[in-house]
């Protein structure tokens, strides 16, 4: 029966010409094969979010009076509501995680060496386009810590010299986060950042079909040294459906988190209180925000604050540029690079955690 | 050397050079303002004697432009003591006790004097404190009595509204406790001298202390101000009611008021104390210590019953709103969403502080009343929290479904894949 | 011997696979999908969100009357006055957080805790009260009287 609907399409779509490419595809199989699926797993958890989200569009209403009713009005009253919205919050997060953990293995396995730097550099773009995601879409319902985190979050940016203000207002649709934020970063959330987000992952998917998977650099010694050692398997079926494994894995996470630990509501949000003590923003952030509390508040004549948010910038552009440092360059920088990178993953975790456990 | 020495001819001459000199420097700073020759003096005198133009400025009445003379009469142009303070010019020097409120009241009890500073103020205050204690005293010959200036100060005296003035509700209480609290002083009087520390501990001092609550009642509210005397026994609740009107209104149809008047009890005090009033406990309905039925009524009679009965009421409420918070804090804890109930427990816990107004018509059946209508809410949220947790549990069985479901995905993609690449 | 053997195996090892799989894939998109389609179906009661409630139907009320009401997580008090015409106000008082009633007698709103009295339009005129209730959009729906708060800058 399945046969008969492929060939129904194949028919009238030529398929074949398509999925012929797809046939010829392989996978290389080594001891550090199972990072390959990652990025996969991100792409999951990525179409559960739209899906997810285009649910959530059918109740959720945008706007200061009434956003955190609709969402309460989705926990208690629609029927499975609160599955649908404690996935989105669970997918959200577990997505951000799966994308770090598959940026930092493309790290370690240096994937990201020629030809492929274009693919590191979509993908770097698509966790910063990721973690602005998160930043609007934690706002949307409203909530007192929501609220507090998305001004601290946004006046941060404002530290920038120059464009700092410009860009904090543009963020804030005004002077201060309001009812006018919230549409703003609705618009954001359900609009702009698909629109971009998709257009980017269609390349980075081009970029990864085009070039093949790439090979660690020792086992690609290796295998240049004995080539009857190499192992490949077809990306279709065999490596598709051990990801459709994990998608299946990925997706019963998912429902026990949700189902155990549905996602709490919160209080609604107050713009005339005081921010409550220890407001801290979601952990993604964690590792930014807690270094820029340690930086003091002045250093030498430059404001701390602004030399953290310059400082975080300069970083990430040069993750950014990761690729363009290393290519044909001495054994002796790739050590060096290698050192950095392990540094880096170190210090996001460490900060994470010291951000966690200080209060 | 003995060029150096001056002799300071002590005569009255040598005096009056001093002061004129005295008098041409002040002047130049003074130049353009008026002269007030007290103030410039008394600033430099020790002790009781000094007023600076610092105190002073404070007080409402020279913001007004009264000045030393006002009430004290003399002459503030002159920097000569004898001139200043001379009879011919009116000096009154320190007015004595006993005429203080005459001559407070030679301004403050005349209405067309009064209306050029502030029409709405009143200026009754002098007769009402003739009818007061202190002014009954006071006429008596007794200058222990409190007058005008022990309560509202003097020299830096501020209008009530000011939260520094000794008369503003939050330091009425201090105020009086001057006297009142003072067991030496008060010893001739054989009244109690603890009741400012009883109202310390009370509840209506928690409200205007702690909470800010500037309407909570302190001494004046019931004793008065200017014409301030204990209430009457059969006065209390007159006082009470005029907040506790709910409460006052079912004791005054009550079977007690009658009793307690009959009896010359002070109705409210009886079991709420006048000045270390409590928030009151279902304690008080009890049988232990904090017990003000078992204070008259024998334990078995028909009262005690229904005291036994009114208690047994609200103890069933106050459980009841205890266990539907307890199901719903597990509900919420398991992640379940009973906002709807929680607020529905507040009306429930209206429902509670009713019937315990509802007490003071000491009838049973009209508490039951109240304590059913809570009952019913109480009872309605607890269920919500149940049902919440069995939702709960719903979930968690749709769950372990939907993770069979997967595991049999898994297997079957598993076999699936072994078959294809053996 | 093994030629026998093997296409039993085979057989029974694909009829393994196909009730796996075809299962699986059922019984799995079946979970999946069940949630998503009940979704769909909108609930039974259209909340209006935190801004607007329904307050009352217009044949419960009678003139100069009082009626409590659920407005987001505080009670509500609609008046109707003995022209026709509706006004509502927050309950709460803003004394120490008691529930307010209309008092038709006295054309007064009233507190029974420690007797605060307000005006029609909320404003505190006797007793402990230090400030205002607030003061509610009414109009007239068909036959509800529709209560919103008043509009945020």
């Amino acid at each position: 029966m399945f046969a008969a609907l492929i060939r129904w399409l194949d028919e009238r779509l030529k398929l074949e010409g398509l999925i012929a490419p797809l046939r010829h595809k392989t996978v290389p199989t080594h001891r550090l094969s199972y990072w390959y699926f990652f990025g996969g797993i991100t792409l999951f958890l990525f179409i559960i979010q739209v899906l997810t989200g285009i649910l959530l569009l059918l109740y959720y209403r945008p706007g200061a009076n009434e956003a955190f009713e609709s969402v309460q009005y989705i926990m208690t009253r629609v029927q499975f509501g609160w599955l649908i919205r404690s996935i989105h919050s669970w997918s959200a997060n577990l997505m951000i995680f799966t994308a770090f953990v598959h940026m930092f293995s493309v790290v370690f396995l240096k994937a990201y060496r020629k030809p492929r730097e274009l693919t590191w550099v979509t993908g770097v773009i698509l966790l910063f386009l990721v973690m602005g995601f998160g930043f609007s879409g934690y706002l949307l319902p409203w909530n007192t810590l929501a609220f507090f985190a998305t001004k601290v979050g946004t006046e941060i940016a404002g530290q920038v010299p120059f464009i700092g203000r410009p860009i904090m207002i543009f963020l804030r649709g005004g002077e201060e986060v309001t009812g006018a934020t919230l549409t703003r970063f609705f618009g954001f959330h359900v609009a702009v950042l698909p629109g971009i987000v998709t257009v980017l992952i269609a390349i980075h998917l081009f970029l990864v079909q085009r070039l093949g998977m790439s090979v660690p650099p020792k086992v690609e010694a290796h295998w240049n040294a004995h080539p009857p050692e190499k192992r490949e398997m077809r990306f279709f079926p065999n490596f598709l459906l051990r990801e459709l494994m994990a998608w299946y894995v990925a997706m019963g996470a998912l429902g026990a988190l949700a189902a155990l630990f549905p996602w709490n509501l919160g209080v609604k949000a107050d713009p005339f209180i005081s921010a409550p003590a220890g407001i801290k923003p979601e952990w993604y952030f964690l590792f930014m925000f807690q270094t820029l509390k340690l930086i003091p508040s002045k250093v030498w004549i430059i404001d701390g604050e602004v030399l953290g948010v310059l400082g975080c910038s300069l970083a990430g552009l040069l993750w950014l540029l990761l690729p363009f440092f290393e290519s044909d360059k001495t054994p002796r920088t790739k050590v060096w690079i290698t050192g950095l990178t392990i540094f880096a993953l170190v210090y996001v975790i460490g900060m994470t955690v010291y951000g966690y456990v200080a209060n | 050397m003995a060029m150096l020495q001056i002799n300071f001819p002590s005569s009255f001459a040598a005096r009056a050079l001093a002061l004129a000199g005295f008098f041409v420097l002040a002047s130049c700073f003074a130049y353009g303002q008026d002269v007030n020759s007290c103030l410039d003096c008394h600033s430099a005198q020790p002790g009781h004697l000094e007023v600076t133009p610092e105190k002073f400025s404070q007080d409402i009445h020279a913001q007004k432009g009264l000045t030393c003379v006002s009430c004290h009469g003399g002459d503030a142009s002159s920097y000569d003591p004898a001139q200043a303070m001379s009879r011919k010019a009116g000096w009154k020097g320190k007015i004595d006790r006993k005429q203080v409120p005459k001559l407070c009241g030679s301004c403050h009890s005349n209405p067309s004097y009064m209306k050029q500073y502030n029409p709405s103020l009143r200026t009754d205050q002098l007769d009402q404190y003739h009818t007061s204690m202190h002014g009954k005293r006071l006429a008596a010959g007794d200058t222990k009595a409190a007058v005008c200036t022990d309560c509202h100060s003097v020299h830096d005296l501020r209008p009530p509204s000011d939260p520094r003035s000794t008369v503003n509700p939050v330091n009425v209480a201090k105020t009086c406790s001057r006297c009142h609290s003072d067991a030496a002083y008060m010893k001739q009087y054989g009244i109690p001298t603890d009741q400012f520390a009883n109202y310390s501990t009370s509840v209506h001092h928690d409200a205007m202390a702690v909470r800010g609550d500037l309407s909570a009642p302190t001494c004046t509210t019931c004793h008065g101000n200017h014409g301030a005397v204990p209430p009457g026994v059969d006065k209390v609740q007159n006082v009470c009611a005029n907040c506790h009107a709910f409460q006052a209104q079912m004791y005054q149809q009550s079977t007690h008021s009658k009793v307690f008047e009959k009896a010359s009890l002070p109705g409210c005090v009886v079991c709420h104390s006048n000045h270390g009033i409590h928030m009151p406990s279902d304690a008080m309905l009890g049988t232990g210590p904090g017990g003000v039925c078992t204070r008259c009524h024998t334990p078995g009679d028909h009262c005690d019953g229904a005291r036994a009965a009114i208690l047994g009421n609200l103890t069933q409420l106050d459980g009841a709103i205890k266990s539907a918070d307890a199901a719903l804090r597990l509900a919420e804890s398991a992640g379940m969403e009973v906002s709807e109930a929680r607020l529905s427990q507040d009306q429930a816990r209206d429902a509670l502080t009713k019937a315990r107004v509802t007490i003071h018509t000491f009838q049973t059946a009209l508490v039951e009343k109240d304590i059913q209508a809570g009952m019913k809410i109480a009872v309605a949220n607890q269920k919500a929290g149940k049902d919440a947790m069995i939702e709960r549990n719903h979930r968690r069985i749709g769950l372990g479904i939907c993770l069979i479901a997967i595991a049999m995905m898994l297997v079957g993609l598993w076999l699936y894949i072994k078959k294809l690449e053996s | 011997m093994c030629a026998d053997h093997a296409p039993h195996r085979d057989t029974s090892r694909r009829r393994a696979i196909e009730i796996f799989l075809g299962g699986g894939i059922l019984a799995s998109l079946a979970s999946f999908l069940y949630p998503v389609l009940r979704f769909f179906v909108p609930p039974a009661v259209v909340d209006l969100g935190g801004d607007e409630v329904v307050a009352a139907k217009s044949i419960e009320m009678k003139p100069n009357s009082g009626k409590i009401f659920r407005f987001g997580s505080r009670p509500g008090l609609l008046i109707m006055n003995n022209d026709g015409t509706y006004r509502a106000l927050s309950a709460t008082c803003t004394h120490l957080g008691c529930t307010v009633q209309y008092r038709p007698d006295l054309r007064e709103i009233w507190c029974a805790c420690h007797n605060g009295t307000y005006d029609l339009n909320g404003r505190n005129i006797s007793g402990p009260p230090p400030r205002p209730l607030d003061v509610f959009d009414v109009h007239v729906r068909g036959d509800e009287i529709v209560v919103n708060r008043k509009r945020e800058a």
